[in-house]
């Protein structure tokens, strides 16, 4: 009698990227945890783990040119500006973009706030160009209902703060936008859309064409939420017809504190600053002053060189890796742990249940059991998810949930891990007496 | 495996059979308290009689809520605890739950605190655990929350929000 060596089900296209290679690029990945369990990171959605080489980038900016850019004449002041500056075309020059519309802050959300409050400063600008995108009455700005917390408040205080209306799209039953009214939604009175690019939660990769067309129609800006995009999938800013695109360092293997404004350069021109202070002037008087020109009119202050720095490096390692590549690694990662959860009995997929449009964050509920109780189980097996709400408060309650668990992946992802989530779910099932 | 240290057979049955859920009337105050990392909620009510001194006393708490596990069965075992208490009893109660839930899995703490905590003291195991900590808390922080308002008011307040964040 043969016999047949139980293969693991599903289907298990060959990955396109060398998991092996690239874990052992990344320190972290050898630690064990919860007594000597292998860490199996399926959490890079809220930050991702940092390769050897964007720590190598920090630190060699620290022992080598440590400086503040931007002032200063002497020699290490010319380098650390050199290096920084150079970051800023590398960074750039990923998402296809000038490195004069590159603006950075600490990470999305800053990025998302300054747009907010320099379009409610608008308003009293005193330099009448400064006033071309005011928010005021009678305006409105739009958001969706798939929004991280990160793209929602800003524009809901800015509503409050400029009396402007909020309105936003709404959800489908099967996690995409519900475009059915954009054309309402979206009118001559909006004065910005902000939408995400992929859902943190859902997984969703939004029709962004659709959108930006109607917004070009009605005369608004858009700014697209990059922070769950930007690191996955490759993203040019020429092709997305965007006016602004922000998205985080450290979701995409760079360091935490640096985080990406890009902007088209004719709407940064006409914007007033966010944050005024140290190297964003002209001219100061007693009396009143003057601003740089973008990007240095957003960026008050020394700013952060090192992480810079090390982002860039991190933007080297990805295209080493080729974002096609990213993308396609997670696409065949996103289809096995789609297919291995639809084997559990009781597991819920909340999100697109497909790989159409749809990125590597796979959110899920497990029937009976509360998702802090489902992460407490995974964590005692070494594996990291994130439970909670995920900062996207609305789309928990939209499909009446009070949580869920999400797994998501990156460049050292493997289908090992995907297997030990499976097990894991399996086991808080067992432990939990709800099969 | 060290599940079954926060997982105590105790709390899984509090969380399987709740004591005491529901909402229930008469009912003094009411509050709502969520904890806004993961969304849990509960919505909480005392009743204030009185015990033979006259003084008053928990005649009830009544209370719905979701969670996890930690938070559901932390207000079961709370339930247990504080019927029939006197505000100040319940409330001294809940610091020495407080005092546990610091205690970082210190054993030592867990024991000195068996009499005063009863079923309770089984959540000694989450205090090794600081991100599951505000889950056992919820209950007791809205309890204080809603005596507070029960002793300062003579009529049934209207519900209020509230947060333990």
């Amino acid at each position: 009698m043969t016999q047949t060596a139980s293969r693991p089900t599903g289907t298990r296209a060959p990955l396109p990227l060398d998991v092996e290679a690239i874990r052992a690029d990344f320190p972290i990945l050898s630690r064990t945890v919860r007594d000597g369990k292998r860490l199996v990171y399926l959490d890079s959605g809220a930050t991702s783990q940092k390769p050897r080489q964007v720590l190598d980038a920090e630190r060699w900016f620290y022992e080598n040119i440590n400086a503040a850019p931007h002032r200063g004449a002497h020699q290490l002041a010319e380098e650390a500006t050199g290096a920084y500056e150079a970051a800023r075309a590398t960074i750039g020059a990923f998402i296809g973009a000038p490195e004069n519309e590159i603006v950075f802050t600490r990470n999305s959300t800053e990025a998302i706030n300054l747009v907010a409050y320099a379009l409610s400063n608008a308003a009293t600008a005193k330099e009448p160009e400064f006033r071309t995108y005011a928010v005021g009455q009678g305006d409105e700005i739009v958001v969706t209902e798939m929004e991280h917390h990160a793209n929602l408040l800003p524009w809901q205080q800015l509503c409050e703060r400029t009396g402007a209306t909020l309105r936003w799209l709404g959800l489908t039953d099967d996690g995409r936008l519900d475009l059915s009214d954009l054309g309402t939604v979206v009118n001559e009175r909006t004065k910005l859309v902000a939408v995400t690019q992929q859902s943190n939660i859902l997984g969703t990769i939004n029709p962004l064409g659709d959108i930006v067309a109607r917004a070009r129609e009605v005369g608004a800006l858009v700014l697209v939420d990059g922070a769950q995009s930007v690191p996955h999938q490759p993203v040019d800013v020429t092709a997305l017809g965007a006016d602004f695109l922000v998205f985080s360092g450290h979701k995409m293997l760079g360091p935490t504190g640096v985080g990406v404004l890009w902007g088209r350069y004719d709407v940064l021109d006409k914007l007033p600053p966010f944050l005024t202070g140290g190297s964003m002037i002209e001219v100061v008087r007693m009396e009143a002053s003057t601003f740089a020109a973008p990007p240095q009119r957003f960026e008050a202050g020394v700013p952060m060189t090192a992480q810079v720095i090390g982002l860039a490096a991190g933007v080297e390692y990805l295209l080493r890796l080729g974002m096609d590549t990213v993308e396609e690694h997670e696409k065949a990662l996103t289809a096995y742990a789609l297919e291995k959860l639809a084997e559990i009995p009781g597991v819920t997929v909340i999100g697109p249940p497909d790989t159409v449009a749809r990125g590597g964050a796979v959110s899920f509920t497990v029937e009976g059991i509360h998702p802090h109780d489902v992460g407490q189980v995974l964590d005692d097996r070494g594996i990291a998810v994130r439970v909670g709400h995920h900062c996207a408060w609305p789309v928990v309650r939209r499909y009446g949930v009070p949580a869920t668990t999400r797994a998501t992946f990156y460049v050292h992802t493997g289908y090992d891990d995907i297997d030990a989530l499976a097990d894991g779910i399996r086991a808080a099932q067992k432990f939990f007496g709800t099969v | 495996m060290q599940l079954e240290s926060m997982y105590q057979e105790i709390i899984l049955d509090h969380y399987k059979n709740p004591h005491g859920r529901g909402l229930r009337e008469p009912f003094e105050a009411e509050v709502h308290h969520v904890n806004p990392t993961c969304g849990d909620e509960v919505t909480l009510r005392v009743h204030l009689g009185k015990d033979a001194a006259g003084d008053p006393v928990l005649s009830d708490v009544s209370y719905e809520g979701m969670g996890c596990s930690i938070s559901q069965a932390s207000v079961s075992a709370m339930y247990d605890l504080v019927i029939g208490k006197s505000v100040p009893q319940a409330l001294e109660t809940g610091d020495h739950f407080m005092t546990l839930m610091q205690a970082k899995g210190d054993p030592s703490v867990a024991e000195k605190l068996e009499d005063e905590l009863e079923d309770a003291v089984a959540f000694a195991g989450v205090s090794k655990y600081p991100a599951r900590i505000k889950c056992a808390l919820m209950s007791w922080m809205a309890l204080k929350d809603a005596s507070a308002r029960a002793l300062s008011s003579a009529h049934p307040a209207a519900p209020t929000g509230g947060s333990t964040a």
